[in-house]
């Protein structure tokens, strides 16, 4: 009996918040196949408002208008390409997930390989330095010869050091 | 002695700090708009101090429906051409609004340039309500309900201000509010560049 209620109160509460959201809702297309392709759209555009989310994910009131401008755009034929053009026209690259590769964006494009470039050349470079230091016969001078035997012999009493207070 | 080399470290730490301190400056929610240099979007809207009845059926823009625009209540961007215009886009729900709001009242009483107010998807009442309450610096309200004047424009942030000069070209956009410095250092000399005076 208990169940049943809490399962009753559940659907309740579920049916309400639905009907609370449904009245938020952007207005949908009646053909199911063309607002997959409004959505499609909107994940390409920035929401201006809320820069980083997309249109389609906002419920910001212009990302709300603009899914419509697309709804209404694409009903009357107009392609994506279209559509894309008429936003950045308005707003910008900026408003664009993918910005097109152009003069102003090389650097955002392609920045991260040229750092990541760079990065492994140094990278490449200290390790071939470190193996030619590793590799080199470890020959020593002939002063350095005498210092070591000098070491060895005084039992780690070095006498190049000035005498110290024990 | 310091080896030079543990330097750079310190060094590129130094450069990281100058540059996250320059991005700190920078402001992103200021996107430029392609539109600066670009003829300012057509448009046939109702004024807001038009009455729902009164106003025509979009459409008719034959010459002699233009020149009685002005009793017809309404007004396109071919009524603006000929002069420089200040084009301020403003809502009565906006807050940021009503903080340049005196500023642009108080420009309008010297200013050598008509006012375009647009109103931004806001009820006519409430419109016109808060321009009886705050004072109307504009020349017209125009009435754009569902925003779409708004997109034409680029407009994403309210308040923005515009400067159209005289062929319909926009040639400068302020994107949120307005404020003395901005208006005597960049609009005011720009407008007379563009000959709002003559």
């Amino acid at each position: 009996m208990h169940k049943f209620i809490i399962a009753l109160i559940a659907l309740g509460t579920l049916l309400l918040s639905g009907a609370g959201t449904a009245t938020d809702a952007a207005p949908l297309a009646a053909d199911p196949a063309l607002e997959k392709r409004v959505m499609a759209l909107s994940e390409e555009l920035r929401c201006l408002v809320c820069q980083n989310q997309t249109i389609a994910e906002s419920n910001a009131g212009l990302a709300v208008d603009l899914k419509t401008q697309i709804r209404e755009q694409l009903s009357a034929g107009k392609s994506d390409r279209d559509i894309l053009d008429y936003m950045v026209a308005r707003y910008g690259d900026f408003v664009l997930y993918r910005p097109p590769v152009k003069a102003s964006t090389v650097l955002l494009w392609f920045g991260p390989f040229v750092l990541l470039a760079a990065a492994l050349g140094f990278l490449v470079m200290h390790i071939r330095r470190r193996r030619v230091l590793l590799e080199a016969p470890a020959e020593l001078t002939e002063a350095e010869h005498a210092r070591a035997q000098r070491l060895l012999r005084d039992d780690n009493t070095t006498t190049d050091v000035p005498e110290q207070h024990r | 002695m310091i080896k030079a080399r543990f330097l750079v470290p310190l060094l590129v730490f130094v450069l990281l700090l100058g540059l996250l301190g320059l991005g700190l400056k920078l402001n992103p929610r200021e996107v430029p708009s392609p539109l600066i240099g670009k003829p300012a979007p057509q448009f046939e809207l109702p004024l807001l101090e038009a009455t729902p009845a009164a106003a025509p059926a979009a459409g008719k823009a034959t010459k002699a429906a233009k020149a009685v625009s002005a009793q017809t209540r309404t007004f396109s961007n071919k009524d603006m051409l000929g002069k420089v215009w200040l084009v301020n886009v403003w809502a009565s729900w906006c807050v940021a609004c009503r903080d340049e709001h005196p500023l642009l009242v108080e420009f309008a009483k010297t200013a050598s340039v008509p006012i375009l107010g647009l109103n931004y998807k806001d009820e006519r009442e409430d419109g016109l309500r808060w321009l009886a309450k705050f004072g109307n610096p504009y020349t017209f309200s125009v009435y754009d309900k569902d925003g779409r004047l708004g997109i034409d424009y680029g407009v994403y942030g309210v308040p923005e201000t515009f400067v159209v000069d005289k062929q319909g070209i926009i040639r400068y956009k302020q994107i949120g509010v307005l404020t003395p410095e901005i208006l005597q250092k960049k609009i005011i000399p720009l407008l007379k560049e563009l000959g709002a005076n003559a």
